[in-house]
């Protein structure tokens, strides 16, 4: 069993969703799901421990030796986006009954959980694998199921931003395969350390400069960095909301790992990131989508969606921290990485949870929603207040280190703009604080009495909302397991 | 009881006293009674961690790590025991007050205000204890977002408006100034613990420490240094005892007091005399408490008159630190207290007025005397204690502040302190004066005759800080010795 650990937090998903299928009765389907992402989240802190303890593990797949089996890596960066992408997924399946219940018609509540399955099993397989076309392999997987998620939203609308979706993100994974196809043709190999290898030998050839720019446009598709981020409002706000609580938590956060992992472990820093001068373009990329993102969210009529524009300016800021381009910067993102799924998490999950009450996300249906549903607005305004970057909540770890990150640089202006968004932020967070407690509710809306939100959810809510306090307090895993991937990635090339 | 157990008791009061309140909130008599108690019991402890500091104990309590090198960290020393015993003596006078102005003025949503009344006055007492850096601007923050509500109590569009300009400004000044300021004090010092003598090694770079020192000093919104002083004036919508013990001693004061513990801890009296900005901000908090008090009098809404009126005193206390002189923090540190009292009379006596006669422009108050003579004559005794005459306690706070600025060498500095004195008479003085002699030649017998005062808890409450302006001027003593204790490095 304990030699099998690299591989059970993608393999149980996997084999789940198949099994999942052949549930005809939703309750099952969902009793097993949730068995199926306990299982998963178990393992991947079973595994961030092992990695702590013994350094990288490696896997065979099939008992094949690396250059041609697929192998799989664990080392520190990916042990960490598994534990996050799991916990994420265990948190939407143990809370999300309600939701889903109200959102998806009977008939296809098993098939929606099968597509769950699949897309976690999609996510965790890009995180976990040492080989470059495996990664393509479960991107396809996860966006897939993805669409199919988005779709089932109750809008037809939805379909719309589906559709919206798949076509981006089958470019983008298109680009993705084209990248990968020249390096392969370059190298002969797939699998992530001979590549690192071999790259070098050959890396001043035009066709790996265009094998790794077709690879970075591909992912920043999928991480939503400004200008590409046109498919993610859309997808968010009609996607029902648990499936929005999981996609705002964990899709972005692996389309940056994986960035992460090309930029800094298949091709190298000095070539990736300073040879192309890519520095500049992720700081003036992040800065642009920090400010864009986060105006286009105050004056939002839809929370919803004005939250989905936030998510598009949260990831410039990981953005930022890459363009860095010291460990420092990319520890920071690393860190913001986590905590802002933390963060997305608990307000999407606080909103699904108004949106189950009211119907709608709208400003004007949120109104007095601060006395009908107190718990549930003091855990939105914790993650709002985490958004902020306020002391005591993760997000102020996370400014933190990005602006201890640039002022190491000593990019004084960086620093400045940093800041200032989150001025911005504290706009679009106030302007719900403010309706949700001091605009009087609508004489016809269920906010004039009390409601109450079911048991799970709300127990899932406040573990979420409370995440973001004792990781502003004690905030050693992100920061110590960030800062060990962030070093021994720049430490490949001395 | 051990040092680190005390300290939790001064913090973990606020909260415990919340949960009561929002217990018992529909029986109102019991609730305010747990505001009391725990504003007793609290007070209680602070003196007890005011004698543990005396007889010469170590006071400090440290956390696990929340990220490699820094941690939260609580340390009492002279200025922080002084601050928190001003602080919870006057809560306790406040919430008195208060369950007479806010019953007597019909005011809704009073567990709310109850909740976060504590919740604030639980920062403020994390503010005082902060051992470090961090800690101070954790507590700094939460105290701004604790007092929003109480600032938006009414609800109006007029109270949202204040609302936000009160959290924008203090939000804004805290977020692009201090966080910076405070990160890269981390980066170049290495250290954020508060430590005598300042943190900075002697080779740091002039420019940086030049740059930090502005960003300190507009970054604490709090001070109110112009041209950031706007939210003062914007939080007088808060209902009056907000006003008088939040928007005149605690979260003010928790402004000025984080500016003196970054002057003399952070930087260090002596480093900071050589920091290249500070003669600029020394004049600009100059020009600071004169142009207060020329707005001031141009006010007639009695409430946000003593706005600007504070907006003054606390640059008073800004330039005390700036001068870098031992008078200066003594000055400064006495100007805390003795602002304290006397602002918090001069507000308790606006909400009386408003409270028992519905007048809140200053025109309006003339021959009111006759019929609140109490309530008048502690507005002039208040009065003459901010304008720093005999026999209250302000006189002394002025008295160290002008030698600081003899001792600086700083004349203009001193002109400016003896005119803007001179303006304090103008306008706060000459209140309570018409209230007693009328001087526009009206009538005498349109005067009203009979004597309606505000309920009586507001008139107690009126009465102990009145008496405590006095006091301090009588028996300064304790003050002083405690304010030459603090470890001013070098000097």
């Amino acid at each position: 069993m304990l030699n099998h650990l690299a591989i059970l937090p993608v393999l149980l998903p996997l084999i789940g969703a198949p099994a999942c299928a052949m549930l005809r009765h939703s309750l099952a389907a969902w009793l097993f799901a949730c068995a199926v992402t306990v299982l998963t989240f178990t393992c991947s802190v079973a595994l961030l421990a092992a990695t702590w303890q013994q350094g990288v593990i490696v896997y065979e797949m099939g008992g094949w030796p690396a250059p041609w089996g697929i192998e799989y890596r664990i080392d520190l960066l990916n042990a960490l986006v598994l534990l996050l992408v799991s916990g994420m997924g265990m948190a939407v399946m143990l809370g999300g009954k309600a939701s889903i219940w109200r959102e998806i018609p009977e008939a296809r509540r098993p098939l929606f959980f099968v597509a769950f399955l699949l897309c976690l099993a999609g996510l965790m397989g890009i995180t976990a694998t040492g080989d470059a076309f495996n990664v393509f392999v479960f991107l396809e997987i996860s966006s897939l199921s993805t669409y199919a998620l988005v779709a089932t939203g109750s809008d037809r609308r939805a379909l719309v931003a589906a559709f919206n979706y798949l076509v981006m993100g089958t470019i983008g994974a298109t680009f993705i395969l084209i990248g990968i196809g020249f390096i392969y043709m370059l190298t002969g190999t797939l699998n992530m350390v001979d590549l690192a290898e071999r790259l070098p030998a050959v890396g001043q050839s035009r066709t790996a400069f265009a094998a790794f720019a077709f690879i970075v446009v591909g992912l920043c598709l999928k991480l939503a960095l400004f200008p590409l981020h046109m498919w993610l409002p859309g997808a968010y706000t009609r996607a029902p909301s648990m499936v929005t609580v999981f996609l705002a938590a964990t899709a972005t956060k692996v389309a940056l790992y994986a960035l992460i992992r090309f930029s800094y472990s298949v091709f190298q820093m000095d070539f990736s990131i300073l040879a192309l001068s890519l520095e500049g373009v992720f700081i003036a990329l992040g800065v642009i989508a920090v400010f864009g993102g986060s105006l286009v969210a105050i004056y939002e009529p839809d929370l919803k969606r004005g939250l989905a524009y936030s998510s598009v300016a949260q990831v410039g800021y990981m953005a930022i921290g890459m363009g860095i381009g010291t460990a420092a910067g990319l520890q920071a993102s690393i860190i913001h990485l986590f905590n802002h799924a933390l963060m997305k998490g608990t307000v999407f999950m606080a909103l699904a949870a108004m949106i189950l009450q009211l119907g709608s996300s709208r400003f004007e249906n949120l109104r007095g929603v601060g006395r009908s549903m107190p718990l549930v607005s003091a855990c939105f305004l914790l993650g709002g207040l985490s958004l902020i970057g306020v002391p005591g909540t993760a997000g102020f770890i996370s400014k933190w280190y990005l602006v201890v990150a640039a002022a190491g640089r000593e990019q004084w202006l960086l620093v400045f703009l940093v800041l200032a968004g989150s001025l911005l932020t504290a706009v679009y967070v106030w302007r719900v604080v403010e309706t949700a407690w001091l605009a009087p509710a609508a004489a016809d809306s269920p906010s004039q009495g009390r409601l109450r939100t079911p048991a799970g959810m709300l127990a899932v809510l406040l573990v979420l909302a409370l995440s973001n306090v004792y990781f502003g307090l004690d905030a050693r895993l992100p920061v110590e397991t960030a800062g060990g991937a962030a070093a021994s990635l720049i430490r490949v090339t001395p | 009881m051990s040092a680190g157990a005390l300290l939790f008791c001064a913090l973990g009061i606020a909260p415990l006293a919340m949960l009561g309140i929002l217990l018992l909130r529909k029986r109102p008599n019991p609730r305010e009674a747990v505001s009391m108690l725990a504003a007793a019991v609290l007070l209680g402890v602070n003196c007890a961690i005011f004698r543990r500091l005396e007889a010469g104990e170590i006071l400090r309590w440290e956390s696990a790590e929340i990220v490699p090198g820094l941690s939260l960290e609580l340390a009492v020393e002279p200025l922080g025991a002084l601050f928190s015993l001003i602080a919870s003596f006057l809560w306790l006078v406040t919430v008195v007050y208060a369950v007479g102005y806010m019953r007597g003025h019909g005011e809704d949503n009073q567990t709310r205000f109850y909740t976060f009344f504590a919740l604030s006055i639980g920062c403020v007492m994390g503010v005082a204890f902060a051992g470090n850096l961090f800690t101070l601007f954790l507590f700094y923050e939460v105290l701004s977002l604790s007092t929003w509500p109480l600032v938006v109590h009414a609800g109006t569009d007029k109270a949202r408006a204040g609302g936000r300009v009160y959290l924008g400004i203090l939000l804004s000044t805290s977020i692009v100034f201090f966080l910076p300021a405070i990160i890269f004090t981390w980066w170049s010092a290495g250290t954020l613990s508060f430590t005598p003598g300042g943190v900075f090694p002697a080779d740091a770079d002039p420019i940086m420490l030049a740059a930090l020192l502005a960003m300190f000093v507009f970054g604490v919104g709090k001070a109110a240094m112009m041209p950031f002083h706007r939210w003062l004036p914007a939080a007088m919508v808060a209902p009056t005892p907000v006003s008088a013990l939040l928007h005149a001693v605690a979260v003010v004061k928790a402004g000025v007091f984080s500016v003196l513990k970054i002057g003399v801890y952070i930087f260090g009296i002596d480093t900071l005399a050589d920091v290249q900005s500070r003669e600029v901000l020394l004049y600009l908090a100059g020009f600071t408490l004169l142009a207060a008090s020329i707005v001031a009098m141009q006010q007639d809404n009695l409430k946000a008159r003593l706005a600007y009126s504070t907006v003054s005193q606390l640059a008073y206390v800004t330039l005390g630190v700036l001068l870098a002189v031992p008078d200066g923090v003594t000055g400064s540190g006495m100007h805390i207290a003795m602002h304290a009292f006397g602002k918090i009379t001069l507000f308790f006596c606006a909400g009386a007025i408003l409270v028992a006669a519905h007048k809140t422009e200053v025109s309006e108050l003339r021959g009111l005397g006759r019929q609140m003579p109490f309530t008048m004559a502690a507005f002039l005794l208040a009065s003459l204690s901010i304008v720093g005459l005999p026999p209250t306690g302000g006189s002394w706070s002025k008295w160290f502040l002008m030698l600081g600025t003899l001792e600086a060498g700083a004349l203009a500095l001193t002109a400016a302190l003896v005119l803007s004195s001179l303006l304090n008479i103008v306008y706060l003085t000459m209140i309570p004066v018409r209230a007693f002699w009328r001087f526009d030649g009206a009538a005498e017998q349109a005067a009203p005759r009979e004597i309606r005062e505000a309920p009586l808890p507001c008139l107690l409450a009126i009465g102990v800080t009145t008496t405590g302006c006095l006091l301090l001027f009588l028996f300064p003593e304790p003050l002083y010795t405690l304010l030459t204790r603090i470890p001013l490095g070098g000097g």
